[in-house]
């Protein structure tokens, strides 16, 4: 690819220079890397208080955790699990990167939530209604605010630009991450932060989705015909955006190159996904990028192992790259992960990062019977080599919203 | 079951389905399926949690494999015998 510092569909080129993550596969990029690569499962019995009073009782949660071994007893007064999951995930990024904030006006971060603080709601509302306290610790609301892992990131960093948080369900770190593209392209921000994080996993978190009747009881099983539903998982996942003009003058290691984003409304149901909306997202997505459907060899799946999801999902895959789907590998790392909800477009990134440049496609594990209404190449159960030189990750969220994005290999 | 057991559950849930329905429960028969009531996901959902607050019982019910569950929702009339066996098994 030249190295023209400009997009062909307008505006400046945006790179990755850097990888963090903390969620049920591992403590690093590199660690979760190597659990997609070998097909891990994340997922197993959740722990914490009145699981007991729970249908659902199966996660991806992160094992053996402790806060106390990263951050201070101050910090964790206002630190809810999500913004400590995001402020990991940042510090490795911007370790890995080697990217300093000289400009700090220039710099921003822009992170996808759908729950925020929902442990400090939940273990504070446990505390006024079940035990009938009157009092509340004083920094309840800046622990539970939805920004508040964006913004402790750029007090920690330093970072003084656009600083946001965008809360569109499941498709909240897609839309993030697409919209820290968008502030570089259009010359906002040289370097963005950009990921999402959630933390869900507590009573209140899944008694509310019990409700649904969409979460599965013993696994997560994506494009599979005995699929029964979604398993909840937790973390965050956030990356270095750059400028490439920033990214070449430091002399930075680029991983991929983010060339194409979409969003859509299906403005229709809900909940119920919409092949239509689906269909809109990929290809505006392709368009942005100016690529052909036949120049995708790999695409991370919505995939959340839901009946309806899945099989509405490779009808607008089919509908969107015609005899071309036959020949692209798709696959659901939510199968290992677990749904982050809102930080899950933002974890799923790495599996796209890992196969653009180490040409490793992560599988989509718990792949047990054929569906002929999910017919694709979806990778089951074992990783595999294959070299491609453009992806796109899907996230297609409660309320109709859907947001694409397209990254293609940087060699 | 006492009969008049029986006929209380029947018509709660037929009032309960009614509800969801926006019908009087005269116009709710038994031969009914969700779908002839106008009853979507949504509602079902809704459906189900009110049966389980109504009779103090735990639904078994996974939408993305209604087939499979014990519970059968394809009539009125099938709803009406899974809740009642599910409120026998409660006594």
């Amino acid at each position: 690819m030249p190295r023209s510092p400009q997009h062909p569909r307008g505006g400046r080129r945006v790179v990755v220079t850097g990888q963090g993550t903390i969620n049920a596969l591992g403590r690093s990029a590199p660690e979760t890397r190597a659990a997609m690569r070998e097909g891990r499962l994340g997922i197993g019995p959740l722990a914490f208080q009145d699981v007991d009073r729970l249908s659902i009782q199966i996660g991806g949660q992160i094992r053996g955790y402790d806060p106390e071994a990263h951050f201070s007893r101050q910090e964790l007064t206002l630190f809810d699990p999500f913004t400590q999951f995001a402020l990991l995930a940042a510090r490795e990024a911007v370790a890995a990167s080697g990217v300093t904030f000289a400009d700090p006006g220039r710099a921003g971060v822009v992170l996808g939530t759908s729950g925020g603080g929902l442990q400090t709601q939940d273990e504070n509302y446990r505390l006024v209604y079940q035990e009938a306290k009157n009092r509340v610790h004083p920094l309840v609301v800046p622990r539970l605010m939805n920004n508040a892992a964006a913004s402790q990131i750029s007090m920690d960093m330093k970072i003084e630009g656009p600083t946001y948080t965008v809360a569109t369900a499941c498709a909240s770190s897609n839309h993030a991450m697409g919209q820290a593209f968008q502030l570089i392209r259009s010359g906002m921000a040289d370097v963005v932060l950009t990921g999402g994080a959630e933390a869900m996993l507590c009573f209140g978190g899944i008694k509310a989705w019990e409700g649904l009747r969409v979460m599965s009881r013993d696994g997560c099983r994506p494009f599979s015909l005995n699929r029964n539903g979604m398993v909840q998982g937790e973390g965050a996942a956030v990356f270095v955006f750059e400028a490439l003009e920033h990214a070449l003058a430091r002399g930075a290691n680029i991983i991929a190159e983010v060339t194409g984003f979409a969003m859509t409304s299906d403005a229709s149901d809900i909940v119920t996904p919409n092949r239509e909306g689906a269909v809109r997202a990929m290809r505006g997505a392709l368009a942005d990028a100016g690529l052909a459907g036949e120049a995708v060899g790999y695409i991370n799946a919505h995939g959340t192992g839901t009946t309806v999801n899945d099989k509405t999902e490779c009808a607008a895959v089919r509908e969107v790259f015609g005899a071309h789907a036959d020949r692209l590998m798709i696959s659901s790392t939510k199968s290992m992960h677990g749904h982050l909800i809102g930080g899950t477009g933002a974890v799923e990134l790495i599996a796209c990062l890992m196969a653009l440049e180490e040409g490793v496609i992560a599988p989509t594990i718990g792949y047990e019977l054929p569906d002929p209404d999910c017919d694709l190449d979806v990778v089951p159960n074992v990783a595999r080599e294959a070299r491609v030189d453009a992806v796109m990750t899907n996230a297609f969220a409660f309320g109709g919203l859907n947001a694409v994005l397209v990254l293609q290999a940087w060699r | 079951m006492s009969d008049a057991v029986r006929e209380t559950v029947r018509d709660k849930v037929v009032a309960i389905l009614a509800e969801q329905a926006a019908l009087e429960p005269t116009a709710v028969s038994m031969e009914a399926s969700l779908g002839d009531l106008g009853i979507d996901s949504l509602a079902l959902v809704e459906t189900i949690f009110s049966i389980e607050e109504t009779f103090d019982i735990e639904v078994p019910f996974n939408a993305n494999e209604p087939e499979k569950s014990d519970f059968d929702i394809s009539t009125v009339a099938s709803i009406v015998r899974a809740v009642e066996t599910l409120v026998a098994a409660r006594t």
